[in-house]
Order: structure tokens, then sequence, then C-alpha cells
């Protein structure tokens, strides 16, 4: 993991002390509160329904037990004892009074940690894939080049007011854990034909009201050059990216409104002017950086042989291994996902500070002290011994972390919705619960297969519901909260953006209608087809024809 | 006399400010011999009419969505430039400023001017800016520690264009293996 220097240490102080004194002069109203909304929203602490949220700064989702440990006491000591794992790898903390902020950030700052720009109009948390450094089908290890972008982008003066948020992706293997080209800028790192670390930049990808899917601007991109490269598509965006409506904002539209090829010879003109400048990312900091991402002490392991034997006798286990269990690169070790989706118990994404303090105890008894995040919002304990998986299994499950469900029905990803966030038009979570409720039956669930839902409560898509191969959007009609259903979206290489399938539903009405979408698909299936293969043989009207029968259209 | 911040000194100071911003074409100017400065439109007319004189005390602002670089080569000899900020939260006017300063190599006074607050001006300095006039309700000697909150950065910028990694690499022996790839 990235360590920090007395720099690092040095500007996160200056930092604080800066925000504590923001928050002093606005408490004394010397600032207003329009003049430090932006100011407290870059140091991650958003107005609820009900109080401050402050997102905390998982950078490309990594953290160490110690880390895990700082979040666990900030529940306790000044939340109501949970956080929320967001789809940008960060965590969130919904009870937050603002006098207490600059104390929490003071204690983030001793673990190395802080809040700054998971929020407001700048660049927000670079996020790559949760399994970066141990996937077994890794090309090579994003986190340093996403270190040195976070670095880089970090209070960049330039860019510290752009037209609207901006969000960088990077992932390195073969299938893209990470959402690329949704982001406003993708990265996709590659080797060349000589071994040559290059990169595939996309732009223009993102969610929220316009759902876009990022183009690609550049191919076979040096790697020296990233930070070159983002800083021209940066200033081509502050430059001309549209001001006068936050709906249009974002890069997409910017780009939209070029075209691909204009906007990214705009972006080539201005990068030749500054490529090959100081920022150039050398050697001697690749190595630096790369240094503190070196693979940790792995044992020279087998395959146990008891594992087969452990599944043959508990299927609960082996269900488990199936489902949250990931190849590593290393013999002898795995990948696992804490799932925090339980069902009616807690929450998608919520975790508890008893949960984080056994989680960061596992990572220190089972792996080397360190924890991921995924933007699935599941916690992932990267390097466990696969001996170790039985006894880690029982832990888990006795806390009610270790649900098989990694990448079916119930694995929801979900927002905070109109329980918490005062942007939301519904509430995400009961409707959430109630899906998982329904659909129980984990023999069920593995039978269906791969299938994902994800859920937002409003049209800022924090749920990234357009990816979901069912998606689900909170809407508001006359004050009552409605819930209109996508189908057909996709993450990974083969992204896809959802498509409507007709009128939205009431609350009570929701998890009838998956079972309904289910039902189709059951009755479609071929052999092991997946949901979105059969969705894409059958399309999309044996669906809407279920759901709205046709005597009611 | 108004007020403004020098940052382009030793140490960042508040001063009298002698020049008359003239920030809208309806305005009556002051006496000729006042230093001003003028909208970029107005200075444009008013050279093509070639009724502008004493050049050295005309200085000219530039709004945030003006077109500039066309006749960037007569805004290079001014004395001053200045870049108004709309709102706070516009941040073009670091756009240009970076620009006037490292495409075209401005030398003279870069002023920020309009919605000038003592917490952006950091972000400001760094993109080139050396006065700031801040705005009229705020207490331009509180704004004055906005200057000197940070001593650490990140990445290079107009102030300092080394970014920190070159910095930190000074510390560490030198690598120069023309054939090492990540």
């Amino acid at each position: 993991m990235y360590r920090y220097d007395q720099y690092d240490i040095t500007l996160l102080e200056q930092r604080v002390a800066q925000f504590r004194d923001q928050v002093a002069r606005r408490l004394l109203g010397a600032l207003s509160e329009e003049e430090f909304l932006p100011l407290r929203l870059q140091n991650g602490l958003y107005m609820q329904r009900h109080a401050y949220m402050l997102r905390v700064a998982i950078p490309y989702g990594t953290l160490s037990s110690a880390q895990m440990r700082v979040l666990a006491e900030i529940a306790s000591r000044w939340d109501k004892g949970y956080g929320h794992f967001t789809t940008r790898q960060n965590i969130q903390f919904n009870w937050i009074h603002l006098e207490d902020a600059p104390d929490i950030m003071d204690r983030l700052a001793e673990a190395e940690m802080h809040a700054i720009q998971t929020s407001g109009n700048v660049v927000r948390n670079i996020t790559t894939e949760q399994f970066a450094g141990v996937a077994a089908d890794e090309v090579m290890d994003p986190r340093p080049l996403a270190e040195i972008l976070r670095q880089w982008s970090t209070m960049n003066p330039e860019f510290s007011f752009l037209p609207r948020k901006f969000k960088i992706a990077i992932s390195s293997s073969k299938v893209d854990r990470a959402a690329v080209r949704s982001h406003d800028v993708g990265l996709y790192l590659y080797r060349g034909e000589k071994g040559e670390a290059l990169l595939k930049v996309l732009v223009g990808g993102g969610l929220g009201r316009t759902p876009l899917l990022g183009s690609v601007i550049r191919e076979a991109l040096p790697w020296q050059h990233l930070t070159t490269y983002v800083e021209a598509v940066l200033r081509v965006y502050n430059r001309y990216g549209r001001r006068d409506n936050k709906y249009k904002a974002r890069i997409k539209i910017l780009v939209q409104a070029l075209g691909v090829e204009a906007f990214s010879a705009e972006v080539e003109r201005e990068w030749q002017q500054i490529k090959d400048g100081p920022a150039t990312i050398s050697k001697a900091e690749y190595r630096r950086v790369a240094a503190f991402f070196s693979a940790p002490a792995y044992e020279d392991l087998k395959v146990p042989a008891q594992l087969a034997k452990q599944q043959d006798e508990e299927p609960e286990f082996a269900r488990w291994c199936k489902r949250n269990v990931h190849p590593h690169q290393v013999s002898g070790y795995a990948s696992v996902t804490l799932s925090t989706k339980p069902g009616s118990s807690m929450p998608p994404g919520d975790v508890t500070a008893e949960q984080m303090l056994a989680v960061a105890d596992w990572a220190e008894r089972f792996g080397f002290g360190e924890i991921r995040v995924s933007h699935e919002q599941n916690l992932i304990l990267p390097d466990v011994r696969q001996i170790d998986l039985y006894p880690l299994w029982q832990l888990a499950r006795a806390a009610g972390m270790a649900t098989p469900n990694i990448g079916l029905l119930t694995d929801i990803i979900a927002c905070p919705g109109g329980d918490y966030c005062s942007l939301a038009n519904a509430r995400s979570i009961p409707v959430a619960m109630a899906i998982q409720q329904r659909f129980a039956d984990i023999d069920f669930l593995h039978d269906l297969g791969d299938l994902s839902l994800n859920l937002s409560g409003c049209v800022n898509a924090c749920g990234h519901h357009h990816l979901g191969n069912i998606g689900i959007l909170g809407v508001d009609k006359n004050g009552e909260e409605w819930y209109q259903l996508t189908l057909g979206g996709q993450q990974g290489m083969e992204a896809a953006i959802g498509k409507v399938i007709g009128r939205a539903f009431r609350a009570d009405e929701v998890p009838e209608v998956i079972e309904k979408i289910i039902a189709v698909y059951l009755n479609h299936r071929q052999q092991d087809e997946s949901f979105t293969q059969t969705l894409l043989r059958i399309g999309i009207q044996p669906f809407k024809e279920y759901i709205y029968p046709p005597e009611l259209v | 006399m108004p007020l403004i911040i020098r940052a382009n000194t030793p140490v960042p100071q508040v001063e009298d400010d002698h020049w008359q911003l003239i920030k809208h074409d309806t305005e009556t100017m002051q006496d000729d011999a006042a230093w001003r400065i003028l909208p970029l439109a107005i200075w444009q007319a008013q050279r093509a009419e070639g009724v502008l004189h004493a050049n050295s005390h005309t200085g000219v602002w530039i709004g945030a969505s003006d077109e500039y670089e066309e006749i960037i080569d007569d805004l290079l000899a001014l004395p001053l430039i200045a870049i108004d900020f709309p709102s706070f939260r516009d941040g073009r006017g670091y756009t240009v400023a970076f620009l006037l300063r490292t495409r075209y190599g401005y030398q003279g006074e870069l002023r920020a001017i309009g919605d000038v607050l003592r917490d952006q001006l950091f972000y400001m300095h760094r993109c080139g800016f050396d006065t700031f006039a801040v705005r009229e309700d705020k207490d331009i000697h509180d704004a004055l520690k906005g200057l000197t909150e940070y001593t650490i950065r990140y990445q290079g910028a107009v102030d300092d264009p080394v970014p920190l990694f070159r910095k930190r690499a000074m510390e560490m022996a030198d690598f120069n293996d023309e054939h090492w790839e990540p």
C-alpha cells in the first residue's frame, strides 16, 4: 500500500487546519453558506436530510486494517455505529455534526486518510477494480498510476472549480471490473507488442440524467504521458464545458456537442503544447510509487487437499466458494468478497463498526493487513491462503458477511436513497430489502446465475441503475414514490445502458415485477444462458408483454 | 483608495491600488491621467479609433467567456491584465491565467477581479495571478491568510512548474535505464 511521507503528511495537516478555520468562519458568519458550500463539498461534507454526511476517500478502494479500525472508531464515536460503502469505493457516514468534522479529519489524517475531493466539481476519487494487483487475469497493476493520478489531481489549482464533478477510473484486466466506460475519463492499461505499457483513453462516459458510455479518444498512449494527457482533457473541459445548466455540465455533453473527433483533436492540440513537460511521469517516480505496491511475502503453497472435502461436506461453504472466492495470481491463495448484502438485516453497502473491526482483524490474520472496497459496495480480502478459506468463512458467516450472493440478484448496488439523501426522489433501501426478501432462496439465486440489479433513488444514478441487468430508478410523481425499470444494462468491456421497459411502479409492486422478469428469463433460457444472453437473444418485447398485459396497455 | 493584495513580493501584502477598474462601458471615466483597466471590447474599440493614449497606464480585463487569443500579441504588451471571476465557482479564469503565463509568456501584472475570495487565492496564485482585488464586502487583511496556508503542492503550476515528485527524486538515487518499462 502507498504510505505517506513527510510531504503527504504536511499537506494533509495543512488541509485540515485550513478546513478547521473555514468551519470556524462559517459558524461565526464570516463565510456565507453559499461561500462555504463548495469548500465543505471539497472536503467531503454534504448536507443531507437529517444531518451532514461525510464521505471519506478510499483511494482506488484500498485500505489497511489500521485504517479500517479508524473508520470503525469514527462510526462509533461520531456517528451511529455504521458506515455506508459507495460505488466510488469510498465510505459515507450519515450522522455527522459540522462542529466535529475537523476533529474527524484530524483522526483520519493520523491514519493517512482524508475526505478531500470526495465531492464537489473537482476530480473525484480515482477508482480501479477491487482485485488490482492480485487478479488472476490482470495484465498490469493499475495502482501505481492510480496513486500518481491521485497526487496530481489533489488540490490541482487549475481544476478546482470545474463545470461539474469529474470521475476517473483505470483498469488493466481481461475483464473490466471498474466500470471504466461510465467515467468522465476511463483508462485501460495494457501491453503493446514490445511489452511497453500503454493506455487507451476514453472520454465522456457517465450516468446521471444523460447516460452515455465513453468514447475512445486516444489509443496507445505511453504511460509516461498519462498526467499531461489528462491535463489536456481537463483544460479543454474547463474552458469549453457548459456552466449555464448543471444537468448539461458534465464532459460527456461537451464531447457530444463537439463530436468525438473534434473533441479529441482539441485535446491533442492542447496536449502537444504540454507533452514532455515537467509533469511527464518519470521512471524514477513510477518505480518509487510502484515499490509501495510490490507483492507481499507470499508463501509457496499448493491448493490444499482438504478444500474439496470441506466443500463436499458443507454445501453452504461450497456455494460461498463458488460466488465469493476469486482466483488469485499466486498459487494457493484466493481473494474473498465479504458480502455487505445480507438481505433484510442491513441495507446494501452498510457495515457496522463491529463488522469493520472484525474485517480488520481477518485481514491481518488471513492476509497482509489489506482490505479492498468494490464498486459493488462489498469488502474484499485480497490475499487469503486457500487453506484458511474454511475458518474465514465460519467467522464471516457468524458476522453476517458471508452471504454467498456475489454477482447474483440480491447483490444489489443501491444508493442511500430518500432515507438519507436530500437529492433523492424516492427511497432505495426498503425497495432493495423487499427484493432481497422475495429472493431469499439461495439455491434459486444460484440457479439464476449472474444477474445484476442496481437501484438509484434519483436520476443522479449513484446506484448505477443504468448499468444493472435490471435497473431501478426512483422517480417522483406528484409527491409519490414510483420506480421505473430498465433492462439490458451491463458493466464491463461489453458495457451497455439499460432500456426503460414501460410505465413506473409503486414500491410494493416492484418485487412482483422482478419476479415476472425472472419468470420470462427462465421460460426462455436455453441451457446455461445468462440473463443477459437470453435478453440479447429474445429482446425486450417478451418481458414487456408479460409485465404489461396487452389489454392493460 | 481601494486596496489590493499583491503576492509578487517576498511576502504577500495589502497595498493601495492606483488602478481604476472600468467595469461597464456606460461608466463615466475619470480624468485621462488615471490608470484604467478597460473591458476588452472597449479597449479594442478605442484602439481601432486611435483614441487610446498613455498605453503604459492602460490595462484590460478579460471576461470568462471573452475571446482573447486572436489579439494575444497586443495584450502581451500591456502592463496589467485582469481576469474576471463572475462567480468564485466559475473556474475558467484559472485556465485563462495559466495560458497567459505559460503559453503566451505574459510578464506583466495579472490580477484577479470579481468574486475573489480568501479561500481561492492560493489556487489563483498558483495559476499565475499576482494581484487580487478581493470582493469589497470582505476583510482584505483576513483574505491575505489565504496565500500562506500551504507549503506543499503535489503538482507543478505557474508559481512552481516542478511537481513534487521531481523534488522527491532529488532525495533518491538516479534511475536512468532507458530500456526500463513498468
